[in-house]
């Protein structure tokens, strides 16, 4: 008996008997013969086990797994499916008639359950125009807490407490920041929401905002209050109409509730804010260009020090914090320091919101917990790779940020581990990417980015990325050469070295991280001219496979070249010399004749 | 209008407590449609169109329309929560004006949750 790993256990009392019990034995027996598997599965007939309404009926022992109302025609797919390949055939399984497949838990999903909310709390909850529901939400507990029971200094100590970091992408200690601010001389002080979120396929600053903006105001009411400052600014990209709009109305609903004006809960503390839009440029994320877009000036980034908390609007003590960087603070002055410190890691404390977008089942807005792994949120929360797809990598960071392999998937998200790896927590944003993806091709993505994005005030920056560029356009297109990649590792670094703001000093490193995992694809770019993701257009071939032809013509009536010959029914084929490679016989075909490489 | 005290903070809070609550408050059925831009882009306005379309054409009573932002699940929006009465709330997606107008029958009128088009029951926990 021990030799066996398995017993099948079929029923042949004279019910099933009745139903042909014999044949679906001595089928399965001839089965597994023919696999080979009769030394290591035993089909045992057994006497009546009660059910016989669903036979003939199969016990698989040792799993427990039982099989009902088997036919003959079954056995071939059952044997291939569960004893061959070890994959229970659901079908042939009882489901009892009331257990209808039911809605699955919010608890169970994966999307939902590994997530956190803390900057997202209220989300899909309440009207962001109506007031009330915020409030009904513990809206504004936080800052009747703070103005009534504690002094500025208390606030300052509970932020610094808290670890919370800045969420832009620079992950300075906040609590830091505002003591700074506070202790700089100058009046009056100014505090700044960025929410100019630049980096493309970034969108969790536009959900706070949409969803949630009386989180933000009373975050800044809240820092105001520490800080010792009079007056808000929130700087809105101009692209978010929809998140304008929405401030604009919490704006005034809090003003009429005397949330935002003179002489807050009669406390005799004075806060109001202002919305200005940007200008539309990416460099206006960049504190100092904000500032100067504010002032009216055109938005280049200056040197620093003097920091903003130093001097910074109108040469005036300014804190500059993030859009979710505040929607935090209301939650950590309700729930205390010590709450939002035992989320996360050592260095990294409370949670991160993620854009998680790209080749992945369920793209959206995912608020986890710093210590995650990013295995877990491309697998368990994003349900992994979509069109059984491999997983190849992420970029996480946005155009400032690098990407990270899949082998690396164990990396937990923490800005210290996250540099560790070449790539940084950035604002958010995490591109997966799959075996479909070049990585040249998406360096070269992101430096077209930045260089049209680039102010020009710096001539490594702005003369530099452009040259970069030109070197992988150069390389995409099959015309790269052994020195690019020496060159292109020369130019990078000077850009790092000799640009004044963050773009130019980041702009390189998607570049440098995509050599530094994946030379070997720009090493194919350039010495065997081939694309290994089949991405680039250049460098692609397309061919017909004759075995899988059958000569319908449509490929040929499709080519805008007429590169393609052959009569009808015969094998088409491609000439390579007129093909302009523009993959439409590739999208034509109806047969998966053509082949693209 | 007059500043509040905290005292009348309190009160708001508690009065907007109530009247979301389900029971003491109108309504027998609450319908949210997610509206954040993804939603919108998706058709969530169409949803809404649909949804206060049917409510008016057939008299339906009870039932309270509302909107939120986005539910963090952008991919598979438009997406809608509808609570009834005392049970967990469901969470639609992939919607689109026929498909909530079957909803709200079935669902916020009924009370039987229409499974094809369910996601998930149950709220995200907060922290």
């Amino acid at each position: 008996m021990d030799k066996y790993r398995s017993h099948l256990l079929v029923c042949t009392g004279t019910g099933c008997v009745s139903n042909g019990a014999f044949e679906v034995k001595k089928a399965l027996e001839d089965e597994l013969r023919k696999h080979g598997l009769d030394t290591e599965i035993q089909v045992i007939g057994t006497g009546c086990n009660g059910f016989c309404e669903r036979g003939p009926v199969m016990l698989v022992q040792p799993e427990g797994i039982f099989y009902q109302q088997l036919t003959v025609e079954d056995i071939p797919r059952l044997v291939e499916e569960h004893f061959l390949k070890g994959r229970p055939v659901e079908s042939l399984m009882y489901t009892a008639a009331e257990e209808e497949p039911s809605i699955p838990l919010m608890s169970d999903i994966g999307f939902f359950k590994d997530q956190i909310l803390v900057a997202l709390r209220n989300r899909g909850r309440i009207d962001p125009e109506v007031i009330d529901e915020y409030i009904a939400h513990d809206g504004y507990i936080a800052l009747e807490k703070v103005l009534t029971s504690m002094k500025p200094e208390e606030v300052i100590e509970e932020v610094k407490e808290s670890g919370l970091r800045g969420r832009g992408g620079g992950g300075f200690p906040t609590g830091l920041k505002w003591e700074l601010c506070r202790r700089s001389s100058g009046s009056p002080k100014y505090i700044i929401c960025n929410g100019d979120e630049g980096d493309p396929g970034a969108f969790m600053d536009r959900s706070i905002l949409e969803a949630d903006p009386h989180s933000v105001l009373e975050g800044m009411t809240i820092g105001a209050y520490a800080i010792g400052a009079r007056y808000g600014i929130l700087y809105v990209r101009d692209e978010y109409p929809l998140a304008i709009h929405r401030l604009l109305v919490a704006i005034d609903q809090a003003r009429s509730y005397g949330l935002l004006g003179e002489d807050i809960f009669g406390t005799g503390f004075s806060f109001d804010v202002r919305l200005i839009r940007g200008g539309g440029a990416f460099v206006c994320g960049e504190e100092t260009a904000l500032m100067a877009s504010v002032e009216g000036r055109a938005g280049r980034p200056r040197f620093r020090p003097p920091f903003p908390a130093e001097k910074g609007l109108w040469d005036k003590p300014t804190n500059i914090n993030n859009v979710e960087t505040w929607a935090n603070v209301p939650v950590i002055l309700q729930r205390g320091a010590e709450w939002f410190a035992s989320l996360g890691t050592e260095t990294s404390k409370g949670t991160k919101i993620f854009s998680l977008v790209g080749k992945i089942r369920n793209s959206g807005l995912v608020e986890v917990p710093m210590g995650i792994s990013i295995k877990k949120i491309v697998f368990d929360i994003g349900g992994g790779i979509p069109d059984e797809k491999e997983f190849k990598a992420v970029q996480i960071g946005g155009p400032s940020g690098g990407c990270i392999p899949a082998h690396l998937q164990d990396t937990i998200i923490d800005y210290e581990s996250l540099t560790r790896v070449g790539a940084i927590m950035g604002s958010g944003g995490l591109v997966v990417m799959d075996e479909t993806t070049c990585m040249v091709d998406i360096a070269r993505y992101f430096l077209e980015f930045t260089q049209s994005e680039s102010c020009g005030k710096c001539t490594f920056c702005r003369i530099g990325t452009k040259r970069m560029l030109e070197i992988l356009d150069r390389i995409c297109e099959g015309k790269g050469v052994p020195e690019d990649i020496p060159l292109l590792e020369e130019l990078a670094e000077r850009i790092c070295d000799t640009s004044l703001c963050a773009l130019g000093k980041t702009a390189p490193n998607p570049v440098l991280t995509t050599l530094r995992f994946y030379r070997n694809e720009y090493e194919a770019h350039i010495y065997d001219k081939r694309c290994p993701a089949h991405v680039c257009q250049s460098l692609l071939t397309f061919s017909i496979d004759p075995e899988k032809c059958t000569g319908c013509t449509l490929c040929a009536r499709k080519c805008p070249v007429n590169a393609i010959s052959g009569e009808r029914k015969e094998v088409h084929v491609i000439d390579s010399d007129l093909c302009i490679k523009c993959g439409e016989c590739y999208l034509a075909c109806r047969f998966d004749a053509v082949i693209r490489e | 209008m007059a500043k509040l005290t905290i005292e009348d903070l309190r009160k708001i809070r508690e009065q907007a407590k109530r009247s979301r609550n389900l029971r003491e408050g109108e309504g027998t059925a609450r319908i949210t449609v997610h509206m954040g831009t993804c939603g919108i882009a998706a058709g969530a306005r169409e949803v809404m169109d649909a949804l206060l379309k049917a409510i008016d054409e057939r008299d339906v009573r009870n039932v309270l329309v509302t909107t939120s932002g986005c539910a963090g699940l952008c991919s598979h929006e438009p997406m809608a929560t509808v609570e009834y009465a005392d049970s967990p709330p469901v969470k639609y997606v992939n919607l689109d004006g026929e498909k909530i107008v079957r909803i709200l029958l079935e669902h916020a009128v009924e009370g039987n949750a229409v499974k094809e088009y369910a996601f998930a029951i149950g709220s995200e926990k907060m922290s």
